[in-house]
Parts: structure tokens; C-alpha cells; sequence
């Protein structure tokens, strides 16, 4: 029985000329698993994150979260399940208030979701900040005086602070020096054995989203052309994209060695 | 290397103003004419310190020791050493069609006749590959994607015949197929031009594409630089050893078992 199950999700930009951003997209997301949804820029891939994150609605099609209809919920009962769906962004800078502290983001997530009493978020915050790595003591500094992977660690804390089951990553590791992210991948796959979280992992960087993900779905002018396990859609990419996609991976054989 | 270096620096060292401390110091480094240089580093390196100090583009009241020394005239930036961004708006006036601001850097630096800077600012979008050039010409920033802006910002590099194209970055924003694309547009352009190219990025990964050699750069220090195959396959700096350990291509283990 999937968490997340994407049905034939359809949606028309009318813009200057009309785009056809998603075009029957269908997805499954299993509770505890990784779904890798790679594509390059403008595949749509964003706008499917933003209808499962409620802040667009498609023309067409159905999303079902958790045993729910995600489409029909709304206002306290929305509000209410959004604790259970997280999000992190690639610009974790953009995504918090200009002058917010470490434990005030926290803090906001507490109040809007988890029920807690007050006199509680502090050792909450404190042991959120734990388990992403992150001292303790860094909580009343503000988030603009952190580094960008600190920020995204406490981006990464504030999603699981609601104690979701999934939590989509767009983006998410993009804008991050190669060092830091594979400390933040190995992070995310900690987080997801510990809590039994599952992730829509969103990219353009196959072998970034080959790492970490279970299953891997690839995105082509808002359609999904090609999913599979991991491993068979690395071995035995059925999609041209597909194909690209593992051609553009840059490798450390020297320039002479290209074709 | 035998050529007479087409830039030599000695202890470049430079300070920003009101910075308590340096952000490159010590930097020894020759660059040949024609070579393919990739400096690397990540945030708060110094190497878009040292591609501005070399661009002549630091911020006024920077400290600068140390001595850069060119082979030959003081170089003119934009007409002898192209710089290209990582945000290719930043070298883009959204009023200005594309043909436009050619011809205004080509008649800034070299003697051409309206006519013939028309015609050359078409064969420039032609060089970077930019579908149908001619019509390019007529048309406005906007109308374009990231990746395509990118190649009008390097065609602007490049119009005046610069002997040293820069990139700072200029690949970070974009997606990995267009990112590919760019890099060996790069390194087609710096061989088809005998034009130096300094190729500056986080991505070990992407320096292997196209570099000569490769400079690694933390904390504003030199921490090896040496030909792209040595520093892959031998790496003398253990900073090194830690950004090649950070790489992932297809060869390294996933992090996950995959699921049916």
C-alpha cells in the first residue's frame, strides 16, 4: 500500500502561450522508500512537487497521502495533515524569515503542528538539532549567520520536527559545495532509517539522485518517460533522456580519454 | 609548458576592504598561452577572488600584494581577458536585443563598421551554438533560456578576441545536460581560438572535462596544482583526496539498496 500515490495529474500554464506542465503524471511513493524523480530544467518536475505540496492544483487527476484524498482536504484538516508531508527547498535562505533564529524556524513548525506544549520546545529544539548534526547551542543564533549547509541541516530539521512520513526534497542538495553534500546525503538516508521516512528526492543530478534513491522516476516535458528500480534504470535506461542523463554524468577520467 | 608564460603570479595575496584577513595569499601560479587551467575550491576558497584579481575586476580599495605579472601589454578587460559569470543577467541588459550589445562590445574594441560588426556578432552566436544566430540577433534576454543566455554571455566574452576567457562558475546554475554542453563549448572555443581559458568551479568532476591543469584552492591558499591526470589519479594535498572522495559518477556505491 503506497503513502503517496500520483494519478494521472495534468496542468496547463496560461501564460503568454499556453505550457502543458504535467501531462498525466502518475507516481507511487512507499512508506520507509526513496523515490528519485530526475529531469532536467523545465520537465515539469518542480510544478509536480508544488501540487503535492498543496501550493498549486492541477487541472486534472488525483493524489491520494496517507489513506487520504490530499486534493479535497482543506483548512484545519489541511492544516492539521501537513505535519505528516514535509519540504525542504534549495534555497534554504529563501525558505525562512530574513532575521529568524535557529530555534524560532524550529519553533514555528512546533506550533503550527505538533501539538506540543510549550514549556516542551526547547529540549525538542535541542534534540532536533542533534539528530541533523548541529550543536545544540547554535539555537539562538540567527539563520543568516550560518553556513549553507548549516542552513539546510536546520531546514532538514524543521521538515522532520512534525514528525512527517514523507517529506519532498526539491532540489534540496543542489546549491551545496560536493563535501557538504555527500554529508547531507548521508544524513538524509540516517534520518530515514531512524524515522522510517520516505522522500521524493528531486533533481537534475542523476548520480546525485542514483545515490539515494530506491526507485527513480525521469521527467521529460511534463511526462514521466521512464521508472524502474534504481539499479535497472541505471543498468538499463529504457528512455533517450534516460540515456543523456547518465551521458552528462561528469567522470574523473581526464579530457583525453572523452570520445 | 616550454612557452613564455602568458601571466605569472608570485605571491598574489589579496585583501577586501574592511576584511580582517586575507582571502588568497601565497598564490604562485604561471599560466601558459593556449592552456586550459581549472581552478577549484568550494565557498570561501578564494577562486572567484583569484579569477576577479586576475580580471582586474576586484572592488575598489582591495589590498592587493604580491605581483601579476602579464607577457606582454597591461591587458584591457573585456577586450584582452573575457569574463564569464554565473549569472549570465548580470552581463545582460534586458532592454538591449542580443545584437545590441554585441555590437557594442565589438565597436567598443576593435575598428569595424556598424555592417560588419552586424555580421560578426552573427557568427559569434553561431560559434557558441545558439539555434538560427541570425534571428538571435533581433532578439531580448528574455526570450531565452539560462543555458542560452549563458552562450550570449560567452559569445560577449569572447567577442574581441580575448587571449585568457575566464568562467567563474559559469556552468553551477544550470542543469547537468546543458551544463555539459557548456563545458565543451568551452573547451572547443579556448582549442578552436588558441585563447587561454581559466575554468573556475566546485565540481572536481566538471575540471576533469576540460582542464590542462588543475589548481585546488582552501582558505585562500594554493593547495597543489599540477596536469589534470596527475592530480585525478595521484593527488598530492589531502584536501584533494577529500573532494575526489566527495565525487559521484555512476562508480560510486549508492547509498541505499534498490527496491523492486
Amino acid at each position: 500500500m503506497s503513502l503517496l500515490t500520483v494519478t494521472d495529474l495534468s496542468k496547463t500554464h496560461h501564460g503568454a502561450r499556453r505550457v502543458r506542465a504535467l501531462e498525466d503524471v502518475s507516481l507511487s511513493v512507499d512508506a520507509g522508500e526513496t523515490l528519485g524523480l530526475v529531469g532536467p530544467s523545465g520537465c515539469g518536475k518542480s510544478t509536480l512537487a508544488r501540487m503535492i505540496l498543496r501550493l498549486d492544483r492541477p487541472d486534472a487527476g488525483a493524489i491520494r497521502f496517507d489513506g487520504q484524498d490530499w486534493l479535497a482536504l482543506r483548512g484545519r484538516d489541511l492544516r492539521r495533515a501537513r505535519g505528516g508531508l514535509q519540504m525542504v527547498f534549495q534555497d534554504p535562505a529563501a525558505a525562512f524569515h530574513p532575521r529568524a533564529t535557529v530555534q524560532g524556524a524550529l519553533a514555528e513548525a512546533l506550533r503550527l503542528h505538533s501539538g506540543m506544549p510549550r514549556a516542551a520546545w526547547a529540549t525538542r529544539i535541542a534534540d532536533l538539532l542533534t539528530q541533523v548534526d548541529l550543536a545544540p547551542d547554535l539555537a539562538p543564533r540567527p539563520l543568516s549567520t550560518l553556513s549553507g549547509g548549516q542552513q539546510q541541516r536546520v531546514a532538514i530539521a524543521r521538515a522532520i520536527a512534525t514528525g512527517p512520513r514523507l517529506v519532498v526534497l526539491d532540489e534540496a542538495l543542489s546549491a551545496l559545495d560536493t563535501s557538504i553534500r555527500g554529508r547531507i546525503l548521508a544524513l538524509l538516508v540516517r534520518l530515514q532509517r531512524d524515522l522510517g521516512l520516505a522522500y521524493l528526492f528531486i533533481g537534475h543530478d542523476l548520480a546525485v539522485v542514483r545515490a539515494i534513491s530506491h526507485r527513480i522516476a525521469v521527467m521529460d516535458a511534463g511526462r514521466i518517460v521512464e521508472t524502474g528500480p534504481a539499479t535497472k534504470v541505471l543498468a538499463h535506461p529504457q528512455a533517450d533522456l534516460t540515456r543523456r542523463l547518465i551521458a552528462a554524468i561528469p567522470t574523473l577520467s581526464p579530457p583525453g580519454d572523452l570520445p | 609548458m616550454t612557452d613564455r608564460p602568458l601571466l605569472s603570479l608570485q605571491q598574489l595575496a589579496v585583501t577586501y576592504p574592511g576584511a580582517p584577513l586575507p582571502a588568497l595569499q601565497g598564490i604562485d601560479l604561471r599560466l601558459a598561452p593556449r592552456e586550459k587551467l581549472a581552478v577549484i575550491g568550494e565557498s570561501g576558497s578564494g577562486k572567484s577572488t583569484l579569477a576577479r584579481a586576475i580580471a582586474g575586476l576586484l572592488p575598489g580599495g582591495s589590498h592587493v600584494g604580491g605581483d601579476l605579472i602579464w607577457s606582454g601589454d597591461t591587458p584591457v578587460p573585456g577586450r584582452d581577458i573575457g569574463f564569464v559569470f554565473q549569472d549570465p543577467g548580470g552581463s545582460l541588459d534586458p532592454l538591449l536585443s542580443i545584437g545590441a550589445h554585441l555590437v557594442e562590445v565589438l565597436r567598443t574594441h576593435l575598428p569595424l563598421s556598424p555592417r560588419a560588426a552586424r555580421d560578426r556578432a552573427g557568427d559569434l552566436l553561431a560559434q557558441v551554438r545558439l539555434p538560427d544566430p541570425r534571428a538571435a540577433l533581433e532578439g531580448y534576454p528574455h526570450q531565452f533560456s539560462g543555458g542560452q543566455r549563458q552562450r550570449i554571455a560567452i559569445a560577449l566574452a569572447i567577442a574581441a578576441g580575448p587571449a585568457l576567457l575566464i568562467a567563474d562558475e559559469a556552468t553551477s546554475a544550470l542543469d547537468v545536460l546543458v551544463q555539459a554542453e557548456i563545458v565543451a563549448l568551452l573547451r572547443d572555443l579556448a582549442e578552436a581560438r588558441t585563447m587561454a581559458l581559466i575554468f573556475v568551479t566546485h565540481d572536481i568532476g566538471l575540471a576533469a572535462q576540460l582542464a590542462d591543469r588543475i589548481a585546488v584552492l582552501r582558505n585562500g591558499r594554493l593547495q597543489e596544482i599540477g596536469p589534470t591526470a596527475r592530480v585525478l589519479a595521484a593527488p598530492q594535498a589531502e584536501y584533494t583526496r577529500q573532494l575526489l572522495a566527495a565525487h559521484l559518477d555512476l562508480s560510486s556505491p549508492p547509498l541505499v539498496e534498490a527496491r523492486g
